[in-house]
C-alpha cells in the first residue's frame, strides 16, 4: 500500500502474478477510474481501451498458462504523449502531429509490454515538452487533481495527474529541463530524471536531444525504482544509451542515511517561496535526525542554468522540429509551391511557445552568433559539470526544492514567459549536466498543496539517491501522522 | 584557403622517380595548355567536391538496405524517413570503407565527430543532414594523377545521402512541376565527400582525376563507381585569375554534373563565362550554378547571399567517432592496390622505359582491371610486350570475357605469338575463340584451324605468285595507286588460309615495288 492506501503498483503486479486478482479486473478498474474522473481533470489526450483489455487477457492468459507475466504483470500504466505507441496515436499535444500513428513502439514502451505492464492511454503534455504547466497543449490543459483551478506543472502534467488522482499506479514522462520532476512535486507523487543515458531515447519524440531523458511517475519512491529498473538499460538503437546493465534501485530502499554526506545546497533553497524552503530545510533536519551528516553548501554556478538551458534547448529543438514540415506525416497546409506549404503547414500546427523557442533556436545557431549563444552556453554546461564535481567530493548527494512554488492558477503565468521559465530554476542544472534527480512528496505549502523535495546525485548514482529518498519518504510519512489529513485538501 | 601547386615536392621515392614523375608532369603540363580553349593570359583555377556512395549492405544510420533501382519506398524505416523518436546509430562498415578511402588518399584518418546541416528540403527526412563538419574523418592528403601531376585533397568525410525527387508534370521541369514524387530509398545512404584543394588547372585534367579518383574508390572496395547511378556524383569549383596572379579569383560553385562530359564542358563554358565577365566588368559573383546540359550551359541557382545558413551545430545524437589503432591498421591493411601502383608494376615488367603506346596500354590494362591477367601470364613466361598489346587490344574489347580468362590460356597464345608460331592474325583469331568459349586450348585451336605461322621464305614465294598473277594492278600500285595494297593483302591472305602475317606481306609488298 501506498502513503494514501491506495495499491502499489508492486502489490498489485504480486497479485495479479499469484492470481489473485486479474489484470482485466486491474484494467478495468483503471478505466473506469478515467471514464469517471478525467473529464474534469484531462489528463489523457487517448484512451486505449480495448488495446489496454486485450493486453491485460494477454497477461492473465499466461498466468493461467504458468507462464512469468513480468514484474508489472497487469500494472496500468499512462504514457506522456511524446512517447511512440504503435498504432496508437502519438501528438506531442500538437496540431501538426494531427493523424499520426507512429509504426513503432518506443524502446520503453516494449520493455514495459515485456514486464506485463498495460498500456492504458496517452497523457497530455505542454506542446512537444516546451513548458511548465501543461497549458500549451493545443488540446487544452490539465487540471491539478486536488485542485482544478490550478496547472499540474509541466510539461509531463497529464501523467502526473493521472498518478496524482490515483487513475493509474505507474506513468512515464520525459524530463528536459524538469518535465518530470517539477510536476511530479506539484501533484505530490514521486517522480525521477534519470542519469543521462541510463534509459533509452529511441521512440521519444525529441525536443531538446542533449537533454531529453524519459522518467518515473509513481505514488511511492519503491513503485518508481521498480519502473526504473524496468525501462532502464541498454539499448542498441540509441548511441547516447550507455552500455551498462539497469541500475538495482530497489535494493537501497531499506539501506537509510546513517553516515551520509547530504549537501543543503542554498541555490536550491534561496529563491524558492518560503512555505517551500521550510519544507526543504524541515527534511534536512530530518535526514540529520536520522544519522546523516547534513551542511549546507553553495554551488553558484547553478545559477547559469536557466540561461544556458534557454539557448541549448531552443537551439537543439529547432532542428529537431524541423522534420514537421507537412510532406510525410501530420497536418498540411496547402500552398502553391513546397517552401510556401511548409511555412503555411508550420505556421498553422505549432503553437506560440513552440514557435517562440524554434526562433530562438534558429537565432542562437545562426552564423555569426553561434559563439556567443550556443557556443557559451555549452561552456557555461561545462563549468556546471566541474562545479558539480567539486562538490560531490564533499558530499554523497544534494537536497534541495524541486519547484520555486506549490501548484499556480492556470491562467497565472502563461502571458509572462519568463515567470514560466522560472518554474524549472531548481530542475534545470540536472539536465545541463546529465545527473540524475528525484522529486519526493515532502508536506505541503500553505495553501494545502503538495511540495516536492529533490534529491541530486552524481552520475550513475540512483541507487545512493533511490536511499535517500526511500528515507526521505519515511521521514515525510512521519511527520504526517500525528495529524494525518492536516496540510491536504 | 591557398592554391597549392601541382609539383611533386615532398613526393616520396626514389631520384629517378621523382624525374620520371617531373618528366611526366612537364609533359602534361605542354598538353594541357595545348588542350585550353581558354585565352592564353587566363588560368583555369578549379576545386571538386566528390560525392561518393559507400557499397555497404545497409545505410549509414539504420539498418535499410543500401540498393539502387528498388522499388521505390521499399527500403525505408522510421529512422531513415525521419519519423517523430527514431535515432541514428552508425554504421561501423561504412567509417570502416571511409578510414579506406582516407589511406588510399594519403590522407590523416582522425577522431572525428557528426554535426548536423540544416536546411529545408523534402526529399531530406529530418529537413537536416548529418554530416561532418570540423572533425572530419580523413584530412589532407593527394592523389596523383596518371600524367604525373598531383592534386591535393582537403579533407574526405562522412555524411548521409537524401532522398530523390522526381517532378511530376507536362514538361518535366522544376517549376512547371504539378507535383513532385520522393523515393527515401536513397536517404540515409552512406556518402564520401572527397574536397580536392584548388589544384586543377584545365577541364581535362579535372576529368582526368575524377577518372583516376573513380578508379581508386573501386580498388579500396568502397565504390562500384558508378556514375550513371549516381554512385559519384561531382560538383566543381570553377574560378578564373591572370597568369602568375597569387590570389584566387571569386569562384562559383557548379552543380548536376553527371558524367565526365558534363564536368569537361561545364568547367569550359564557365570558365569562358568567367573569363567574359572579368574582361567586361572585372568581377565575377559568387553564386552556385547549375549545368544544364542539354543547353550547354551554366544557369544560376542561388546567390553568396541566398546562401543557406546551415546552422551546423554538433549531432547530439552521436557519440565521437575515435576508430582505434587496430581497427585503423585494418583498414589500411584492406586498401588494395591502387592504380598508380598497378600502372607502375605492369610498365616495370616492360624492362625498360615505356614507350608513348605503352604508356597508354599500360592506362587501358589497368582501367580495366586486366593488369593481375598480364602480371600472372609474364610471370608464366608470356613476353611482357606482346601480352600488354594483346590485353591493350583484343581482351579489352570484350571485358566480360577477358576478365573470366586463364593467364595460363591468355599467357600461352602470347607465347606461341612470341615464338613466331602464330601470327599476330591467328593469334588474334585464337584469343577471339578463347574469349566466345569461355576458354580452351589455344594449341589445339591452332592446330584445328591449321595455324602454323609461314616462314619468311614461303612468304615472299606467296606473294611473288599473286604479284605475277595480277601484273596491271601491280603496275598501277608500282605507280602510286596505294589503296591496292589492300587487295594484294587480301590475295596473298586468300593464298595462304589466313596463315600470313598482315605487316609481314606490307613489308615484302614495298620491298618488291622498290
Ligand atoms: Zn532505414
Amino acid at each position: 500500500m501506498t502513503a494514501d492506501g491506495s495499491d502499489s503498483a508492486a502489490a498489485l503486479a504480486d497479485a495479479v502474478r499469484r492470481g489473485e486478482r486479474s489484470a482485466r479486473s486491474v484494467v478495468e478498474a483503471a478505466l473506469g477510474g478515467i471514464a469517471a474522473r478525467d473529464p474534469e481533470l484531462h489528463a489523457f489526450l487517448h484512451v486505449a481501451a480495448d488495446g489496454a483489455r486485450a493486453d491485460a487477457d494477454a497477461v492473465d492468459e499466461k498466468v493461467r498458462a504458468g507462464e512469468d507475466p513480468g514484474p508489472l504483470a497487469g500494472v496500468p500504466v499512462a504514457l506522456k504523449d511524446n512517447l511512440c505507441t504503435r498504432g496508437i496515436p502519438t501528438t506531442c499535444a500538437s496540431r501538426i502531429l494531427e493523424g499520426w500513428r507512429p509504426p513503432y513502439d518506443a524502446t520503453v514502451v516494449t520493455r514495459l509490454r515485456d514486464a506485463g505492464a498495460v498500456v492504458v492511454g496517452k497523457t497530455n503534455l505542454d506542446e512537444f515538452a516546451m513548458g511548465s504547466s501543461t497549458e500549451n497543449s493545443c488540446m487544452g490543459p490539465t487540471r491539478h487533481p486536488m485542485d482544478p483551478s490550478r496547472v499540474p506543472g509541466g510539461s509531463s502534467g497529464g501523467s502526473a495527474a493521472a498518478v496524482g488522482a490515483g487513475l493509474v499506479p505507474l506513468g512515464l514522462g520525459s524530463d528536459t529541463g524538469g518535465s518530470v520532476r517539477q510536476p511530479a512535486a506539484l501533484c505530490g507523487v514521486v517522480g525521477m530524471k534519470p542519469t543521462y543515458g541510463v534509459v533509452s531515447r529511441y521512440g521519444l519524440v525529441a525536443f531538446a536531444s542533449s537533454l531529453d531523458q524519459i522518467g518515473p511517475f509513481a505514488r511511492s519512491v519503491a513503485d518508481a525504482a521498480l519502473l526504473l529498473e524496468v525501462i532502464a538499460g541498454h539499448d542498441p538503437k540509441d548511441s547516447t544509451c550507455l552500455d551498462r546493465p539497469a541500475p538495482e534501485a530497489m535494493r537501497s530502499l531499506d539501506v537509510g542515511v546513517e553516515g551520509l554526506r547530504v549537501g543543503v545546497c542554498e541555490e536550491l533553497v534561496a529563491d524558492t517561496a518560503p512555505d517551500v524552503s521550510r519544507r526543504v530545510r524541515e527534511a534536512a533536519e530530518d535526514l540529520a535526525g536520522t544519522g546523516a551528516l547534513v551542511e549546507e553548501v553553495s554551488v553558484p554556478e547553478m545559477r547559469l542554468g536557466l540561461s544556458a538551458y534557454y539557448l541549448i534547448a531552443p537551439a537543439e529543438a529547432s532542428s529537431n522540429l524541423a522534420r514537421y514540415d507537412g510532406v510525410r506525416y501530420g497536418l498540411r497546409v496547402d500552398a502553391p509551391d513546397v517552401a510556401q506549404m511548409n511555412t503555411a503547414t508550420r505556421t498553422a500546427g505549432f503553437g506560440p511557445e513552440v514557435k517562440r523557442r524554434i526562433m530562438l533556436g534558429t537565432y542562437a545557431l545562426s552564423a555569426g552568433y553561434y559563439d556567443a549563444y550556443y557556443g557559451k552556453a555549452q561552456r557555461v554546461r561545462t563549468l556546471l559539470i566541474r562545479a558539480f564535481d567539486r562538490v560531490y567530493e564533499q558530499f554523497d548527494v544534494l537536497i534541495g526544492a524541486t519547484a520555486p512554488t506549490t501548484a499556480f492558477a492556470i491562467g497565472e503565468r502563461v502571458a509572462d514567459p519568463l515567470t514560466m521559465y522560472l518554474s524549472d530554476v531548481c530542475t534545470i542544472p540536472s539536465n545541463l549536466s546529465g545527473h540524475p534527480a528525484i522529486s519526493v512528496p515532502f508536506g505541503a505549502g500553505d495553501d494545502g498543496l503538495p511540495v516536492g523535495v529533490q534529491v541530486l546525485a552524481p552520475a550513475l548514482c540512483e541507487e545512493r539517491m533511490f536511499q535517500v529518498a526511500a528515507a526521505l519518504e519515511r521521514l515525510a510519512a512521519a511527520r504526517a501522522r500525528p495529524a494525518r489529513g492536516e496540510g491536504r485538501r | 584557403m591557398s592554391a597549392a601547386g601541382t609539383s611533386a615536392a615532398g613526393a616520396p621515392g626514389t631520384n629517378a622517380d621523382r624525374a620520371n614523375r617531373s618528366d611526366r608532369a612537364d609533359r602534361a603540363d605542354r598538353e594541357r595548355r595545348a588542350d585550353t580553349t581558354e585565352r592564353a593570359e587566363w588560368e583555369t583555377v578549379v576545386g571538386l567536391e566528390v560525392h561518393c556512395e559507400l557499397k555497404t549492405q545497409t545505410k549509414l544510420f539504420c539498418g535499410c538496405k543500401n540498393a539502387f533501382g528498388d522499388e521505390p519506398n521499399t527500403n525505408v524505416c522510421p529512422v531513415c524517413l525521419g519519423l517523430p523518436g527514431s535515432l541514428p546509430v552508425l554504421n561501423a562498415f561504412a567509417v570502416e570503407l571511409a578510414m579506406r578511402i582516407g589511406e588510399a588518399l594519403h590522407c590523416e584518418v582522425r577522431p572525428s565527430s557528426f554535426h548536423r546541416k540544416n536546411y529545408f528540403y523534402p526529399d531530406m527526412p529530418k529537413d537536416f543532414q548529418i554530416s561532418q563538419y570540423d572533425e572530419p574523418i580523413n584530412v589532407g592528403g593527394w592523389l596523383e594523377l596518371p600524367d604525373g601531376s598531383r592534386v591535393g585533397i582537403e579533407r574526405a568525410h562522412l555524411e548521409e545521402d537524401t532522398g530523390k525527387t522526381t517532378h511530376q508534370g507536362e514538361t518535366g521541369r522544376i517549376h512547371a512541376a504539378d507535383y513532385a514524387l520522393v523515393d527515401y530509398n536513397r536517404a540515409g545512404v552512406p556518402l564520401v565527400e572527397i574536397v580536392s584543394r584548388p589544384d586543377i588547372r584545365s577541364s581535362a585534367q579535372a576529368r582526368l582525376y575524377v577518372t583516376e579518383l573513380r578508379a581508386v574508390l573501386v580498388a579500396t572496395g568502397a565504390s562500384d563507381g558508378r556514375m550513371e547511378e549516381g554512385s559519384l556524383r561531382v560538383d566543381a569549383n570553377v574560378s578564373v585569375r591572370r597568369v602568375g596572379a597569387a590570389a584566387l579569383g571569386t569562384r562559383c560553385e557548379v552543380k548536376n554534373l553527371n558524367s565526365l562530359r558534363s564536368l569537361g564542358r561545364a568547367i569550359d563554358y564557365e570558365v569562358a563565362r568567367q573569363v567574359a565577365l572579368v574582361e567586361a566588368t572585372g568581377t565575377v559573383v559568387q553564386e552556385t550554378r547549375h549545368w544544364d546540359e542539354n543547353a550547354g550551359r551554366t544557369v544560376p541557382l542561388r546567390s553568396k547571399e541566398e546562401a543557406f545558413d546551415y546552422r551546423y551545430f554538433p549531432e547530439p545524437d552521436l557519440v565521437p567517432l575515435a576508430p582505434g589503432s587496430d581497427w585503423r591498421a585494418r583498414a589500411a591493411g584492406a586498401v588494395g592496390l591502387l592504380p598508380s601502383a598497378r600502372r607502375e608494376r605492369l610498365a616495370g615488367l616492360l624492362g625498360g622505359a615505356p614507350t608513348p603506346q605503352q604508356v597508354d596500354q599500360v592506362h587501358v590494362v589497368v582501367g580495366q582491371g586486366l593488369d593481375d591477367l598480364v602480371v600472372a601470364a609474364v610471370a608464366k613466361g608470356a613476353p611482357a610486350g606482346l601480352a600488354l598489346v594483346r590485353a591493350a587490344n583484343e581482351l579489352a574489347a570484350d571485358i566480360g570475357a577477358a576478365l573470366a580468362l586463364d593467364a595460363g590460356t591468355f599467357g600461352s597464345v602470347v607465347e606461341m605469338e612470341g615464338r613466331g608460331e602464330l601470327t599476330a592474325t591467328q593469334a588474334k583469331a585464337v584469343l577471339a575463340e578463347l574469349l566466345a568459349a569461355g576458354g580452351g586450348d589455344p594449341a589445339a585451336i591452332a592446330a584445328e584451324r591449321g595455324f602454323e605461322a609461314l616462314s619468311e621464305g614461303s612468304l615472299a614465294a606467296v606473294v611473288q605468285g599473286v604479284v605475277e598473277a595480277h601484273p596491271e594492278e601491280w603496275a598501277r600500285y608500282s605507280a602510286g595507286e596505294e589503296k591496292l595494297a589492300g587487295f594484294f593483302t587480301g590475295q596473298v591472305m586468300r593464298a595462304t588460309g589466313g596463315k600470313a602475317d598482315g605487316k609481314a606481306v606490307a613489308a615484302e609488298l614495298q620491298r618488291l615495288r622498290r
